[in-house]
């Protein structure tokens, strides 16, 4: 039978990415259906009811949701180009800094991103306790994944053009500020890499598109 | 391979924690459950999980893994020679993974909202609306999941049945507690059959908390400074079991698992559930 994959997903959303760059690295074709997350698609409601949100993966009819589950679905089904360890403890951490990266990293990022006066001191702070577990996790390596780009690469792959357009937006300096020299070496060298290289959303809308939302969050929060 | 190759660090109210000794359970390993005192982090917690310094970790000859999820994958990775946890198929694993991750995420913080946080009518008719609305989705679910079977895993409890059954007890407490009904036969029957199969399971039943006691702990940590060390002498060596229903084997003795002595488990000062307290996962 042949195999029917496809992709719902946004323009910019880092998530969805992650499919992207999965399926790429493994040379599986896709169809991409395009969502306007403001004006959901029919589809998409029905076939993620519970969170309404991209990426779905629809595999010959049946929907994987959730990016992190999606990855290891991708890895489990077609398995040229391994993305996760073979060893299982590697494979743990791996799975452990990749939910770090969704449940800490990512939020504070965002909170230093849209936060004032000592809120933002505050989560500038812990956005440095962050990166630094990051930048040690790295151990060395070109990749997370070693020699190549892995799982949590790709997990963690956002940082690798975001954190910029957020720096560009805010004027803070995250990881521009040199404190995390192989983190940084690391964002060139994955940027760089051609199959990620040619999925990057294009830079000027992303900068439009995250004033925008900033500035959003900023007149909500903002103080009376 | 000894018992002390594989230690657990953890507490015996924590449904986190019961997810890493239900999955050691059932591929029989052998394990030293190491018991934190409630409401305080050891040094030896701190080390081991400096990210969150939350229970439960794993110490598995020098290597150290976190978070309850991850755990329960890493030992059915490594133990193959026993039943699996997780499906074969990628499609029911990522079936399971999905709504052991809406347990997590969206779920159990909902039920947490009644038991710990909501005052007030409106907060809580909310937490029970979400709650409801949760249990609604699990009961599909588990339609889909079990293929007729007793279990979301089918005919063996499985890694949806350890995210989700670790909570029965604390669901319970709720129920007891804030004097409502949760999980209700009449919305969903299917959940309230497999819960009763999920207590009784080979792999669970010793390590499920009884909800005298649980409601007990929650009573201690919830409202007083006061001490309780006197009763809590009784729970001294994990003869928790030996005071409760004789539904449960009181296999302290067992070969399999070896507890340090309990630390009285009364915190001195009573926190509620939320972030600084060390049972999340």
């Amino acid at each position: 039978m042949a195999e029917e994959v496809k992709l719902f997903r946004t323009w910019s959303s880092p998530f969805p990415l992650r499919i992207v760059w999965a399926l790429k690295l493994k040379g599986i074709e896709y169809e991409t259906i395009l969502e306007d997350l403001q004006n959901k698609s029919s589809l998409l409601l029905q076939y993620n009811p519970v969170h309404k949100k991209v990426p779905v993966l629809l595999h010959n009819g049946k929907p994987i949701l959730e990016s992190l589950v999606i990855l290891e679905y991708i890895e489990e089904t077609w398995k040229q180009h391994p993305l996760l360890p073979e060893d299982p403890f590697e494979k743990a951490t791996a799975r452990f800094w990749a939910r770090f990266n969704d449940e800490e990293l990512l939020p504070s990022i965002w909170n230093a991103s849209t936060k004032q006066g000592k809120e933002q001191e505050e989560a500038i702070v812990q956005v440095e306790e962050n990166l630094k577990y990051v930048e040690e996790e790295l151990k060395g390596n070109v990749f997370f994944g070693g020699e190549t780009i892995g799982y949590l690469d790709l997990a963690f792959g956002w940082l690798a053009n975001l954190v910029s357009v957020l720096e560009e937006v805010t004027g803070l300096s995250l990881t521009a500020s040199g404190k995390f020299p192989l983190l940084s070496a690391w964002m060139q060298n994955f940027s760089d890499a051609p199959v990620i290289k040619e999925c990057w959303p294009p830079r000027d809308k992303l900068i439009i598109r995250y004033q925008a939302m900033i500035e959003k969050y900023t007149a909500v929060a903002a103080p009376k | 391979m000894s018992t002390t190759d594989v230690k657990l660090l953890g507490g015996w109210p924590s449904p986190f924690v019961m997810r890493a000794r239900i999955a050691l359970n059932i591929k029989s390993v052998d394990y030293q459950f190491l018991q934190e005192k409630l409401g305080e982090k050891s040094e030896r917690l701190l080390k081991s999980n400096p990210v969150y310094k939350k229970i439960p970790v794993v110490i598995h000859a020098d290597k150290l893994i976190c978070e309850s999820l991850i755990i329960v994958q890493y030992i059915d990775d490594v133990w193959t020679s026993g039943p699996s946890i997780l499906p074969s198929d990628p499609y029911d694993r990522a079936i399971a993974r999905f709504w052991a991750a809406y347990i997590d995420d969206q779920w159990f913080p909902s039920v947490r909202g009644i038991a710990f946080i909501a005052e007030g009518d409106e907060a809580k008719k909310e937490a029970l609306e979400q709650v409801a609305a949760g249990l609604e989705l699990l009961e599909d679910a588990f339609t889909k999941c079990s293929k007729g079977g007793n279990f979301f895993g089918g005919e063996r409890i499985g890694y949806l049945d350890i995210a989700l059954g670790c909570f029965l007890a604390w669901l319970r407490v709720t129920e007891k507690l804030g004097n409502v009904k949760l999980l209700d036969e009449a919305k969903a029957p299917n959940l309230c059959k497999w819960a009763e199969c999920f207590c009784s399971d080979a792999a669970v039943k010793d390590v499920m908390p009884e909800t005298d006691w649980l409601s007990l702990n929650h009573n201690i940590r919830k409202t007083s400074r006061k001490s309780f060390r006197t009763q809590s002498t009784s729970f001294h060596n994990g003869n928790i079991r030996s005071l409760s229903s004789p539904t449960h084997n009181d296999s302290t003795e067992s070969k399999k698992i070896t507890t340090e002595p309990l630390l009285p488990i009364c915190p001195s000062n009573a926190s509620d559930l939320p972030s600084n307290d060390p049972i999340v996962r």
